[in-house]
């Protein structure tokens, strides 16, 4: 087992750190690319906190969806087919909801500030 | 650097030049560079804009229409009064300077956030989408005869180019097939009226001052085909920055527009430009993927590239919105 502190808490420390202490002394194309990297960070640790609870609830949906076992990938897979062959399509019961919930999760995680997503995160209440 | 070598050349195309000066690159790659530079004259400083293929790289990539395209398109939109920087100089293999073309370089924003919130353009927002609308009518009235040589694209073939694309990346998401299903079933075939296409008219690509659009830009992805892609591609919302309620580049309504186009003495197949929206936002997503491939990939191994591919997961919302909206 590894020790603390976590993933996450190092590399929010990291961006905490770029972003209160380096960001203010540099500019131009460095500054930019400055925010693009504490972007990425601020990414990876949204990823870090979501991503097991967001997988678990997809596996769960796919189960049911496709009626057959498996890991997150695997079962991406036979729904990406199923989808392609036309076997299920948004008549399928359950389907675009299922969609839609896994990109609204993919989203919390890329771009949480992304105007469509704020759009629809206010429809969920 | 550059700048010896157009100081060299500079006279025999630019009347009374006798130098340049200010030379910087504005992007590069390994196949193509765009720099920024001065003209030296009697009266003053003329600003242009070199864009080449360094001498050694001089195939463009299959979907580009090539440098030499760009140059002649550029220059029959400007004699035709499409809003456009006049084209200088096209290099001769004498320049030494690899191939390409140099242009006027026209003043403007193309920075989408400011053109959209700056005070600076609250004049030209209002006025921007008709100004687009015609445009586009002008770029697809452009006489066929006098166009270079350029790929013929159907709706049917792009969407094979999607799926190729998509299935290369061996990656699966749903949203995506869904989208390609979508595009096969609702392909309305193909056109009637084959024009020439721009390709990429869209924020970013369009220099905007304070009274609109001055000059249409980048015409790498020029092609033969249906008009109504490029209406479609403006109203993408990859392109809105926010401003998701106004189709038009986060400016303006389709209404707007396509009273513009059509004023110009063009037609609009409203369920044309909607089939087109829903390809340009797929070939967006797409894009950002093969973003996420050329980081991998290398020799461009940029933080930028990479963080790029995290954003095709915006064109699958829009994707969903557009094809299984919800209640509101």
């Amino acid at each position: 087992m590894q020790d603390e502190p976590s993933p996450i808490e190092l590399t929010k420390a990291v961006a905490d750190f770029l972003r209160s202490d380096i960001a203010p002394l540099i500019t131009g194309h460095q500054a930019f690319k400055l925010r693009v990297a504490i972007n990425a960070l601020d990414l990876v640790v949204r990823q870090l906190t979501l991503e097991e609870g967001s997988d678990a609830k997809e596996v769960e949906r796919l189960r049911a969806l496709l009626g057959m076992d498996g890991g997150v990938m695997e079962l991406n897979r036979a729904l990406a087919m199923r989808i392609a062959k036309g076997e299920v399509d948004l008549a399928t019961p359950g389907l675009a909801e299922h969609l839609w919930q896994t990109t609204m999760d993919k989203l919390a995680v890329d771009q949480p500030n992304y105007a469509a997503y704020k759009r629809e995160l206010s429809r969920q209440g | 650097m550059i700048e010896p070598q157009l100081g060299r050349i500079v006279a025999s195309w630019y009347r009374g030049a006798f130098g340049v000066a200010n030379s910087k690159m504005l992007s590069g790659g390994a196949s193509q560079e765009t720099w920024s530079f001065d003209i030296m004259h009697h009266n003053g400083l003329a600003g242009a804009i070199l864009r080449r293929a360094p001498t050694g790289y001089g195939a463009a990539p299959t979907r580009a229409a090539g440098l030499a395209a760009e140059a002649s398109l550029m220059q029959l939109a400007f004699e035709a009064g499409i809003p456009s920087p006049r084209v200088l100089h096209v290099l001769t293999p004498d320049d030494d300077l690899g191939v390409g073309f140099i242009m006027q370089r026209v003043e403007g924003e193309t920075i989408a956030r400011k053109i959209l919130r700056d005070a600076k353009f609250a004049k030209a927002r209002p006025k921007l989408t008709r100004q687009l609308g015609e445009a586009l009518a002008g770029i697809h009235q452009l006489p066929q005869a006098k166009l270079p040589e350029l790929r013929r694209m159907t709706a049917a073939k792009e969407i094979d180019e999607f799926e190729r694309d998509y299935r290369s990346l061996n990656w699966p998401k749903p949203v995506f097939d869904l989208a390609l299903r979508w595009l096969r079933d609702h392909d309305p075939g193909p056109s009637a009226e084959i024009t020439l296409v721009h390709g990429d008219f869209r924020n970013g690509n369009l220099v905007i001052g304070a009274d609109g659009l001055c000059a249409v830009l980048d015409w790498e992805l020029a092609h033969l085909g249906d008009p109504m892609e490029d209406l479609g591609w403006l109203c993408v919302n990859s392109w809105r920055f926010g401003e998701i309620d106004k189709p038009v580049g986060g400016f303006g309504s389709r209404e707007e527009l396509f009273a513009g186009y059509e004023a110009a003495g063009r037609k609009v197949d409203a369920a044309r430009v909607k089939f087109w929206e829903v390809m340009g936002t797929l070939r967006w997503g797409i894009m950002c993927c093969g973003m996420m491939q050329r980081f991998r990939a290398g020799p461009d191994h940029s933080m930028e590239r990479a963080m790029i591919g995290r954003r095709a997961s915006e064109t699958e919302i829009d994707l969903l919105r557009l094809l299984a909206p919800r209640g509101s």
